[in-house]
Order: structure tokens, then sequence, then C-alpha cells
């Protein structure tokens, strides 16, 4: 009963202040809000930026013809003849540290279906190609490794194809495309990918088995690159090693010549990309913890002084009656509701936040249980304590001292 | 006989002022015998509020004994001078101290707002009764703010009674009283002490002293004066023989 009725004294200091008592919830909303709002800005640029990592296969690793040499004579890519399918025969035989391989060979050209055409590229490649880039089928299937020796024109394409070729609401798939003349039937739609970090249209694609490309479009042997995916992300240097040891064999080149070939994993652009979201997600915990520690020094200001300013009211309550506990627990509640109530604002305002940033401003975020939780703990904690803290002292004091208190 | 309610004894109180140590009270002993009815007089700055304030059990003695009720002051812990300010004494302060912005009777329920003994329900009612007893009956809603001072002063006066207490300490309870509301006021307390409730009263008013029993005096921090009054005026015939109020105007 007596917490009862102490908890309706509580209340009605609360609203008998009302000015006082918004303001210490202000600091409290704004620190609360601000650090939930920053850390889901925070992590989710982070986890964009992985999203589109992922998007382009971190596992994967490219061969390509050419060495590496720097300030030398370099022929152009497509002029070099030196990466075979031996080669990626080779690899796909030899190598313990690949999921998968595909050779790898493009040109561009035109699509035409019907009176509609559209310049594009053509990818031909085997049916590990999907999931080495990590992409997926919207509709229809992906051609087999049976297409691929019988070297069948059969295609799958990106959505930009689909946009630019086929009038709306007809279905592609089973419907034919030339591509430079040639027919191959449409047999599946890629997935909308949308571009990728460095402005491509990933969807400006078709994909048909390399055989079919190289006999038929290109008229060449040899490929253009090899690409591959290791089975992890952090096996992916080591792949690197054992193909260029591979190549080196199947190349048969001497143990003082350089490489004929060249190797790359994702590995330099994850790592520079993920130490810059890195980097982001600190700063932005950096200042949020800045907002947060403003936020708890306003508290304490003003629940300080709050207290302090009713030295002469704990007198009087003492004189009354009042003991020390009373007095605390009464401050405590006091402090409880306004550091609750204030949090929880807060939790609604930093969501609310996040949504319009999100809709408005179409920055991607992620708002992450722990960011609400430390934020509201630690403003919750800061405003019961220093509502808590001068309390305990000025019910320590005898009830006259209290009351002469000016 | 009737017991002795309070004793003191060579009770001193030292203000440490920095350098200077201001001796409020210097060595007073006096009792009081339950049901009494004793004014403290004395000239401004004679220590009349320091000692009120001691007795109120709010302020401890530098030196001295203290004997309230038979249990010595000096032994008890917070909590147990909280719970006797709370079930025995009922205490009115020089300077009112009301809640500001709180109404009259949320000003006079405070005192049983931390007693475990009385329902919401009862405090109410008890609040009210206490402002009608003190003539504001009319003004349970009005905030400190909206009241005279007379008015505050018998705020404060019924949030000393609404306790039920033993004893009552009031200083100068009446001090901003025009004669008619401090007869009245004397009148209520001389029916409180007829029912048993001992009254110690600090005033500037001789005339207010005579209604009492008995009146110590002090200055400088002593007592000068402990005398029983052989004529007891009573207020509530001192009230009849003013002139009617209408006569004033
Ligand atoms: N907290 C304090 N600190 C220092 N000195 C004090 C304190 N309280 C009282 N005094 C001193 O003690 C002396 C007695 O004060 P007290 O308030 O008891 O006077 P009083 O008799 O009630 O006077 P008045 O009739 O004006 O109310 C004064 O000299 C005063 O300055
Ligand atoms: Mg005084």
């Amino acid at each position: 009963m007596k917490l009862l009725k102490l908890f309706k004294i509580a209340f009605k200091a609360v609203i008998l202040n009302k000015l006082r008592t918004l303001l210490t919830m202000l600091g409290i909303i704004i620190g609360v809000a601000s650090v939930i709002a920053m850390l889901a800005i925070g992590e989710g640029s982070k986890e964009s930026i992985r999203a589109s990592i992922t998007s382009m296969g971190s596992n994967m690793i490219s061969i390509q013809p050419g060495a590496d040499v720097r300030g030398g004579v370099r022929r152009s890519r497509t002029e070099m003849q030196s990466l075979t399918l031996k080669d990626y025969e080779a690899i796909k035989e030899k190598a313990s540290l690949l999921s998968y391989v595909t050779p790898s060979v493009d040109g561009g050209g035109q699509v035409i279906n019907g009176s509609n055409n559209w310049p594009s590229t053509i990818y031909g490649v085997n049916p590990d190609y999907l999931s080495i880039r990590v992409w997926d089928l919207q509709s229809g299937s992906m051609f087999t490794d049976a297409d691929v020796k019988s070297a069948g024109k059969v295609a799958v394409i990106g959505k930009t194809i689909v946009d630019n070729v086929f009038l709306e609401g007809i279905d592609p798939v089973g419907q034919m495309i030339r591509f430079n003349n040639i027919p191959f039937k449409v047999i599946g739609v890629l997935e909308e990918k949308g571009e990728n970090t460095s402005g491509l249209d990933q969807d400006d694609v078709v994909i048909a088995p390399y055989t079919t490309v190289q006999k038929r479009i290109l008229a060449i042997d040899y490929l253009r690159e090899i690409i591959a995916s290791a089975v992890s992300e952090d096996e992916a240097q080591n792949a690197v090693t054992e193909v260029s040891g591979i190549l080196r064999v199947q190349h048969k080149l001497a143990e003082n010549e350089d490489d004929d070939f060249h190797v790359r994993s994702m590995d330099e652009l994850i790592s520079t990309s993920s130490s810059t979201s890195e980097m982001l997600t600190i700063l932005l915990v950096a200042v949020a913890s800045i907002s947060l520690l403003i936020g708890g020094i306003g508290i304490m200001n003003i629940m300080y002084v709050s207290v302090k300013e009713r030295t002469k009211e704990i007198g009087l309550r003492m004189a009354v009656g009042g003991k020390g506990s009373d007095i605390l627990m009464q401050f405590l509640i006091e402090a409880i509701l306004i550091s609750i109530t204030g949090g929880l604002l807060g939790v609604i305002l930093g969501l609310g936040s996040t949504v319009f940033i999100e809709k408005f401003l179409h920055w991607p975020t992620s708002v992450s249980l722990y960011s609400i939780v430390i934020s509201f703990a630690v403003c919750a904690v800061t405003g019961i304590f220093f509502g808590w803290y001068p309390a305990r002292k000025a019910s320590a004091l005898d009830p006259i001292t209290a009351l002469r208190y000016e | 006989m009737s017991r002795e309610i309070i004793t003191i004894v060579d009770l001193k109180r030292d203000f440490i002022m920095g350098p200077e140590t201001v001796h409020a009270l210097k060595g007073i002993s006096f009792t009081v015998k339950e049901g009494e009815f004793v004014t403290i007089m004395g000239s401004s700055g004679s220590g009349k509020s320091v000692l009120l304030h001691i007795l109120g059990c709010l302020d401890r003695p530098t030196s001295g004994i203290y004997e309230l009720d038979g249990l010595n002051v000096k032994d008890l812990c917070k909590d147990e001078l909280a719970t006797i300010r709370n079930e025995k004494i009922g205490f009115i302060f020089q300077s009112y101290n009301l809640l500001a912005r709180t109404s009259a009777i949320e000003n006079v329920e405070l005192p049983l707002l931390y007693s475990n003994k009385v329902s919401s329900a009862e405090q109410r009612e008890r609040a009210i009764e206490a402002l009608e007893r003190v003539g504001l009956g009319n003004r349970l809603h009005h905030t400190p703010g909206q009241l005279s001072g007379g008015q505050q002063q018998r705020i404060a006066i019924a949030r000393s009674l609404i306790n039920n207490p033993v004893i009552i300490l009031a200083d100068e309870a009446t001090g901003n009283l025009d004669t008619r509301n401090s007869y009245e006021i004397m009148a209520l307390f001389q029916k409180l002490n007829k029912q048993g409730i001992t009254i110690i009263f600090v005033t500037h008013e001789p005339d207010i002293a005579s209604f009492s029993s008995r009146t110590i005096v002090l200055r400088d921090g002593l007592v000068i004066q402990n005398d029983k009054n052989s004529n007891i005026l009573s207020a509530e015939d001192e009230l009849a023989k003013l002139p009617k109020q209408d006569a004033m105007l």
C-alpha cells in the first residue's frame, strides 16, 4: 500500500513538472533515437556492401591470359590465345580448393527478336557459371552439360534483354532470339540484379554454352578467361596459388620464367571494401557514442538539478515522517518513470527516423537489437542513477538541514 | 500525577560557521508534563526555533539529554525518529513549509502518505476534516500560491493535526493572523489541549501566552524565566469579548 502511495506521489511530481519532465525526457529520447538511427545506417551500409560483394561471388577467382607485367609491352587480352580448354580441364581435374570452374568466352553483338534489337554481350560458359556468380533464375532453367557437349543453341537472358526485345506480357521462355543472326532458344531468364558496384548493368547479358559461342559466334578455340570459385572465402588465396601451380606445369614454364597468365581472387576488392564499411561503422559508432554521452550528461544534469532544487521538499517530507527509504523510493520511481518513458519514446523515434531515412533518403538501414538494448540501457541507467544519487544524498541530511537548503 | 513527556537537561546547540561558532542554545533544562500547554517566549534570535526543532526531532543537539516520552532521543536511529515525527508529533513551522503548486488538501494529507496505518480514503476524509477545523473548508483545492499568508499558516496548522499527534509543537503559529483569527486558533489549541494533547507554543505575543498554563522565556540561548500561569484565560471567552466583525468595518 505504501508503495502504491509512493508511486502516486512520484507520478504526481512527474505530472506537476511537465516542462522539467519533458526536458529530461528529451535528452533521453534524442540520445536513444540517435544511437538507434546511427547504428541502423552503419549496419545498413555494411550489409549492402557485403551483399553486393556476395552478389558478385565473393569466392570468385578469375584466370586470364597474359602476364601481369607492368611497364612491359602487353598485348590486349583478346589477342592472346594462351588459355585453352586443356588448361580448363587440367584445373578442373587437379584443383582441390575449387568448387566450380567454367571456361568463359564473350563477344558483343545484336540481340534480335522480331523487329526489336538491342546491343549486348554474349557469355559462353558452362552450367557452373550461375553458382560462381551466385546468380539465380527467375524463370525457366539453365542449360545443361549435354547442351554444352552438343553446342546447343540455347540461351539464358537477363532482365534488360527481356525488357528491350520482348513485348510486354510475353513470356520469353521458349521464344527464339537471334544473336548476331544465330538463332537461340531462350530457356531461362535471370533474376534481376541491378547495377554492380561499378555501375555495370548486370542484367544486360546473354548466357549460352561456351562451345556454342566459341564455334558459332566467335569462331575461336581458345578461352578468354577461366572463372572459378574457391571452396570458401578463406581458401580463395590458397586456391589462387594452387591454380597458378597447375597452370605453370600445364604451360611448361621453367623456374625462371614469369607466368603467362594472371590469376586473381576477389580478395583485394573484398579487403578494401570491407575495411571501408568497417571504418564507416566505427565512425558512426563513435558519433553515436558521443551523442549518447551528451544525452547522458543532459540527463545527469537535469536530474541532478531537479533533485537539488527539491532538497527543501525532501526536508519537508522527512519532517512529516518520510523515512530515507521512502524518499529514495519516491525519487527512484520518478526517475524510472521518466527514464523508461523517455527511453521507449526514443526507441519509437529512432525506429521511425530509420524508416524515414530508408523511405525518403533511400539509404540502406538495418536496425539491430543490440543498438536498441544498449542505448535504452545506457539512458535508463543514467537517468535512474542521477535521479537516485542526489536524492540519496539529500535524504541522508537531517530534515532541518534539508529544509534550510537554499 | 501526570508523567513527564519531555525532559531536557543542559541542552546545547552550536552551529559551526567556518571559523566562527554560533552558540544558539547554551545549556537549557526543563521538563514538560503530559497535557501541559507551554508557551516559549523570547526576543528574536534567542533560540526558540532551534529549541523547537530539536524537540520536534528535526535536529540534534550538540550535547545534553533529550528524553521524549521516556525514550532517549540520542539512541534512536533516523527511521525511528521519522516514525516518531510521523505518529506522535505535529509540527507547525514558522515559515509554513508547504509544498508549492500542491492543493491545500494534498498538503494536509502529506504526513499520512508516509503512514502505513491509514487508507487513501480515510486520508482524504481526515484532511478535509482538519481543514474545516481551521476554517478552510472552502479552500480545499487552492494551492499555497492562491492563498493569503494567514490561510497558508492555517493549512500548516491543519497538517500538524492530521496524524492525531500526542504533542504539538507550534512555531509562531499565529504570527500571521489577526486577533480574531489567532484567538480562534488558540481556542482550537485549548480544546485539543483539553483532550489531552501536549502543546508547546512559541510566540512573541504576551496575550497569546496568557492562554497557556506555563511560560518559558529564553534569552541568548538560556532560560531566564519558567513560571506557571495562575490566571489562564479562555480563548473562547476572549473571542466573545471581541467587538463583532461588522462593528470593525
Ligand atoms: N542553521 C543555522 N546555522 C547557523 N546559525 C543558526 C542556524 N539556525 C539558527 N542559527 C542561529 O541561532 C540563533 C537562534 O535562532 P532561532 O531561529 O532559534 O531564533 P528565534 O528565537 O526563533 O528567532 P525569531 O523569533 O526571529 O524566530 C540565531 O542567532 C541564528 O542565527
Ligand atoms: Mg524562530
